[in-house]
């Protein structure tokens, strides 16, 4: 090889090297490049620097310095390709930190959900389970057993869908006090959410199936004192009240009968329509449990004594959320239920 | 109920206001549903004093005066009236106001002097007949105060709800025997306007027949009437009530008839006691008889239907044919009319439950059937029949021919009942000493004899629902009034009952929805499904409607369809609730389910994906797995294809179909999306016969629901070593089967195994698909060398080749 024939190598890889370098978008590449420039075994740069000791002793100091002006300006254009490939990013543009979140569609329970959990939350406290039973029920669990007179005017206020001789759908969660009283032993503590029926058309106030919630304590020693202190207690945690009163009722399955209501929370005992100017809104039907009711389910009523209450969680749910018609409960519009949403 | 204020009030020995009495009614009796003012057409009215009055310029008999009505500025009214002074107190209306008669008041000019009202007369307020001047007012009341505020004026209706057990209070008199107790007052029958000193004839009394002032009496069905009492009165002038008596009848919500109906009506609300006059001269053979219906007997009741009786119904008959429907309504035929001038009365004692029966047979229900259907005193009679009379003679004159007849078999035994006082304290909870609990009972009629550690009381007759102590217990409570207990928190023992497997059940699951953002839904469960396969109700409500659901997806599939309806693509609900199945036994088989229903988008639009992806099936496939997990958690849970066309999946739960996946058909618009449907049974609800009725049965009761927990497994300190494997897949042979031979061909050391690609086109052949898997695979203790991980990967390629056929991608 000649000196000339060198120098145009030097200078063909000179010409082709920057560009070489500058193609590597990526510091692998860039490195792939750097092997194949000055790489070891066979860097195109070292192999023209191992083509020096076959040239021409005269030739050799030109050629040397050269391929060494060639390898500094391969480093520099390495060194800056590296560093270009180090800068940052261009600046990102700024975030606009006033646009939408992304969200997940919401879940909600329904809103006669949240008040029987409400509900069953307070009465917990005080030592209550839930215990349930079936809504297809026997007329004796429904009616007799709960101390009903056959052929008596309290029928009328159960107005029933029968289903065949002997079964019904329960008017009232209350055949679950009779269930639960034949299968423990006292003390009972419990509360039954659950449906009933009635047959009762549709409108704002009136839906032929609705939520009952139930409770029943049952022990040696329970009184009318422990039913009143355990609803004024409910009553006070739900309502956030704390004046409650008790006047006389009927239900044939509890004796003495008592209505519970709280202070108006709409108008605060001043009168409003909501109570019909009485200052007090009806919360839920109470009383000691009759003992016919404890002798129906084995339960011996001179030693055992008890109290139940009974309450529509719809009815509080429209209180509690403003709902001006009982319909939207069983409507399932997303857009009502969504409201719900936790 | 209705009750009159001013009624009551005549019964008392001392006055009560309405608001009074409600408090009273409500504190001690049953609840007051509404008071209703009956001159609410007075409630413009006000109080107005004349400052001045001065004569009309331009009239000899008009005033111009000026009437302070509680304004600002005093008004200027020109009156009419004589009576008319400075300083006089008069009812004022002021322009705007609607009068009684329906005229509204306006501003107007009086021959030249303006007037902003009236001065308003007794007639113009239908006070009274008095047009002579206006009413002259004395009451301290300020100018403007209402008049109904400032003065008693006009009745007060309270509508009573009286509970069923308590026929004594639907009375006037059973309610001011309350409102005396409670206010420590007496109940006296007030006199009759008009009456004749009482010339009382004693009734004459026997077992089936008598004769009553020329009519014979027979009693044949002592069972439907256990007590017949009659009287005859002669020389009636049938004509139109006095006004004391039409306003009694008119304040209870009645419309006045005549004097002798009014006076039976009269009765009713008075003392409780249903009362019927029959005209003398329309009685047949001049006969009555209590008898049985014949089958298919026919009458014409009052409100002129012919209607037809069954042998259940007790009538009042003559030598012919019935006269009346025994406790519900009269006859046509024997109405008392302007003609009649004698009048056979009826009060009697008729079965509850035969007028009960007879009511809804007839479909037919009156102020009489409502009370005789509760139970009317079997006592009263006598002196009910005496207030008729009494009544009768004073309003509509007549003359009582004969004695009166009693027919009455079995004469009522007063019932005793044992109250012990230490049972008292035991039920309420606060003692009531003996003598407190004896001054509260008899007041209300009971008699009570103390003995040592009880009271023997003696229940009145007109108190059919005591019965028991108990009953007596309530009474002491009512009476007493129960603010006056104690409401203090006392010691309870914590209860034996477990927390029911449904409620457990039920709340896990619901969580799991709601976490997964579903919305609850509570729809009404009745379908209209067919006789075969479904559970029907007997009554409907509608026959749209007339069977029970026995898919949760049919109810919430109707739901998803409402909310197409009104515009909602997006549907994500779900329910958790009862299913009927037709069953062999009195109950249908009662299953707790959950299923959900899904369409739409899948989660909310965002500007950075302004399309969100629909709801698919496999987001039904995963909601179905996350159901049954929750539902079932520590069981083993598969998802296999199942059925054909909108079916997808079934949902087996430790080796038994639980539920399943699929389309939901709907009833939708074109621009719904599918929708996507997930049923779960939870648990089967019992619901046979615990144990005997009267009897328990602790040793089968349900054992608690067994807890499960999570168990920890270590986490590992040693690296995973994974790879890929992309294979050619026929398109009839299951992924499932494919990833079940890569599982066993792995061996123990297979962390997982998760599909993550299905490919098809360019490079796979027709007829394939590439599916690709990730396994991660870890060894216990050490690091897995390369070499072994390879030579997995080579087995496990030449197994799925041998077995399967299938072979890796190449390109």
């Amino acid at each position: 090889m000649t000196l000339d024939e060198f120098l145009a190598a030097v200078a063909s890889l000179e010409s082709t090297s920057r560009a070489h370098v500058d193609a590597a978008g990526t510091p692998a590449a860039l490195e792939a490049a750097r092997t194949a420039l000055l790489g070891r075994k066979s860097g195109r740069l070292t192999e023209l620097m191992r083509a020096l000791p076959g040239l021409p002793a005269d030739a050799r100091r030109d050629a040397g310095a050269a391929v060494n002006r060639l390898k500094t300006a391969i480093e520099a254009a390495l060194d800056d390709r590296r560093a270009a490939l180090a800068a940052p990013a261009p600046a990102a543009p700024p975030l606009d930190r006033t646009m939408p979140p992304r969200h997940r569609g919401r879940g909600a329970k329904h809103p006669v959900t949240l008040v029987v959990e409400e509900i069953v939350e307070i009465f917990r406290e005080l030592s209550f389970t839930v215990a349930t039973g079936p809504e297809a029920e026997h007329d004796w669990y429904n009616f007799g057993a709960l101390n009903f007179p056959p052929e008596h005017p309290a029928m009328d206020l159960h107005d029933t869908l029968y289903l065949a001789k002997g079964a019904l759908l329960r008017t009232h969660t209350s055949p679950v006090q009779v269930r639960t009283l034949q299968s423990y032993p006292p003390p009972i503590r419990i509360l039954a959410p659950g449906n009933a029926f009635r047959r009762d058309f549709f409108d704002a106030s009136h839906a032929p199936v609705f939520m009952q919630i139930e409770g029943m304590a049952v022990d040696e020693g329970v009184s009318f004192v422990d039913l009143k202190a355990t609803l004024t207690h409910f009553a006070t945690r739900f309502f956030g009240t704390t004046e409650t009163r008790f006047r006389p009722s009927y239900f044939p399955f509890t004796e003495p009968s008592a209505e519970m209501d709280v202070r108006c929370t709409i108008c605060g005992g001043s009168g409003c329509a909501a109570c019909k100017g009485t200052g007090w809104m009806e919360i839920l039907g109470s009383g000691m449990i009759h003992p016919a009711v404890l002798e129906s389910a084995g339960v011996d009523s001179e030693t055992y004594t008890g109290w139940a209450f009974g309450m529509g969680p719809g009815r509080i749910a429209d209180l509690r959320y403003g709902i001006p018609d009982i319909r939207f409960l069983y409507d399932s519009d997303v857009r009502f239920l969504e409201q719900f949403a936790t | 109920m209705n009750a009159s204020h001013a009624w009551l009030e005549s019964l008392l020995t001392v006055p009560l206001s309405a608001e009074r009495m409600r408090e009273l009614i409500t504190a001690h009796c049953c609840t007051v549903d509404e008071m209703v003012r009956l001159r609410d057409d007075l409630t413009g009215i006000v109080i107005g004093r004349v400052v001045e009055a001065a004569r009309h310029p331009d009239s000899d008999h008009l005033w111009v005066t000026k009437v302070d009505a509680g304004r600002d500025a005093l008004l200027d009214v020109v009156c009419g009236a004589p009576n008319v002074k400075a300083g006089g107190v008069y009812p004022f209306a002021p322009v705007g106001t609607t009068l009684p008669g329906g005229l509204v008041l306006e501003r107007r000019k009086i021959r030249g002097a303006v007037s902003n009202g009236m001065l308003c007369s007794a007639r113009e307020l239908a006070l009274g007949d008095n047009h002579e001047g206006i009413l002259e007012l004395d009451t301290s009341a300020p100018p403007g105060t209402p008049l109904l505020d400032a003065i008693p004026l006009g009745d007060t209706r309270l509508v009573i709800d009286v509970t069923p057990n308590r026929p004594d209070l639907l009375s006037h008199a059973g309610l001011a025997r309350e409102l005396a107790a409670a206010v420590g007052a007496q109940m006296r029958l007030p006199p009759v306007p008009g009456a004749l000193p009482a010339t009382r004839a004693p009734a004459a009394r026997a077992g089936s027949e008598i004769q009553v002032g020329g009519v014979r009496v027979r009693l044949e069905d002592a069972d439907g009437c256990p007590r017949y009492m009659g009287a005859v009165m002669r020389d009636i002038a049938v004509g139109p009530s006095p006004a004391w008596l039409a306003e009694r009848i008119v304040a209870v919500g009645g419309r006045s008839i005549n004097n002798v109906v009014d006076a039976t009506n009269y009765v009713l609300h008075e003392l409780g006691q249903p009362v019927h006059a029959f005209d003398v001269a329309e009685l047949g053979g001049r006969e009555i008889v209590v008898r049985r219906a014949r089958a298919g007997e026919q009458i014409v009741t009052l409100d002129g239907v012919s209607r037809t009786l069954d042998a259940n119904t007790t009538v009042i008959a003559d030598h012919d044919r019935a006269q009346a429907v025994a406790g519900v309504m009269g006859g046509a035929e024997s109405e008392v009319t302007a003609q009649t001038t004698a009048i056979f009365i009826e009060v009697a004692h008729f079965d509850p439950v035969r007028v009960r029966r007879a009511r809804r047979a007839l479909n037919l229900s009156t102020d009489a059937s409502y009370r005789f259907e509760r139970h009317v005193d079997i006592e009263l009679p006598p002196r009910a029949l005496a207030r008729v009379i009494e009544i009768v003679a004073a309003v509509a004159a007549g003359r009582v021919d004969g004695a009166p007849g009693d027919l009455y078999p079995s004469p009522h035994v007063p019932r005793t009942v044992s109250l012990r006082p230490a049972r008292v304290a035991a039920v309420l909870g606060d003692a009531v000493p003996q003598n407190e609990i004896a001054g509260l009972l008899t007041p209300l009629g009971f008699e009570v004899e103390a003995r040592p550690g009880t009271l023997e009381v003696t229940v009145p007759s007109w108190r059919p629902d005591v019965v028991r102590e108990v009953d007596l217990v309530e009474e002491v409570a009512r009476r007493r009034g129960y603010d006056t207990f104690s409401s203090e928190l006392r010691p309870f023992r914590p209860g034996t009952v477990p927390e029911s497997s449904l409620e457990i059940v039920s709340r896990r699951v619901r969580d799991a929805l709601v976490a997964r953002g579903l919305l609850e839904a509570r729809p009404l469960p009745f379908v209209k499904g067919a006789d075969i396969g479904f559970v029907r109700v007997a009554n409907p409500l509608s026959e749209n409607e007339a069977h029970l659901r026995r898919d949760l997806l049919d109810t919430l599939a109707r739901r998803a369809e409402y909310n197409l309806a009104r515009m909602q693509r997006d549907v994500r609900l779900f329910e958790i609730g009862a299913v009927f199945l037709p069953s062999a036994d009195t109950l249908p088989l009662e299953e707790l389910r959950a299923a959900l229903i899904v369409m739409g988008h899948r989660r909310p639009p965002h500007w950075t994906e302004t399309r969100p992806p629909d709801f698919d099936e496999w987001d039904a496939k995963g909601l179905a797995e996350e159901i049954a997990s929750a539902a079932y958690p520590s069981a083993q849970i598969a998802l296999g294809p199942e059925g054909e066309g909108d079916w997808l999946w079934s949902i087996v739960v430790d080796g038994a179909r639980r539920g399943g996946v699929r389309r939901v058909t709907l009833d939708a618009p074109v621009w719904a999306a599918p929708a996507f449907g997930v049923e779960v049974t939870l648990l089967t609800v019992p619901s046979g016969f615990v144990a005997q009725p009267g009897a328990a049965r602790y040793e089968a009761r349900p054992a608690a629901a067994t807890q499960h927990h999570v168990q920890y497994r270590a986490l590992p300190d040693t690296p995973a070593a994974e790879f890929d494997l992309a294979l050619v897949v026929p398109n009839d042979m299951p992924a499932a089967r494919v990833e079940e031979v890569i599982r066993a061909a792995s061996g123990d050391l297979l962390e997982h195994v998760t599909l993550f690609d299905e490919y098809r086109g360019e490079a796979v052949p027709n007829g394939f698909r590439s599916l690709a898997w990730r396994l991660t695979f870890r060894h216990p203790e050490r690091t897995l060398r390369d070499k072994e991980v390879a030579g997995r990967r080579e087995k496990l390629l030449r197994t799925l080749e041998g077995e399967l056929g299938v072979r890796q991608r190449t390109s």
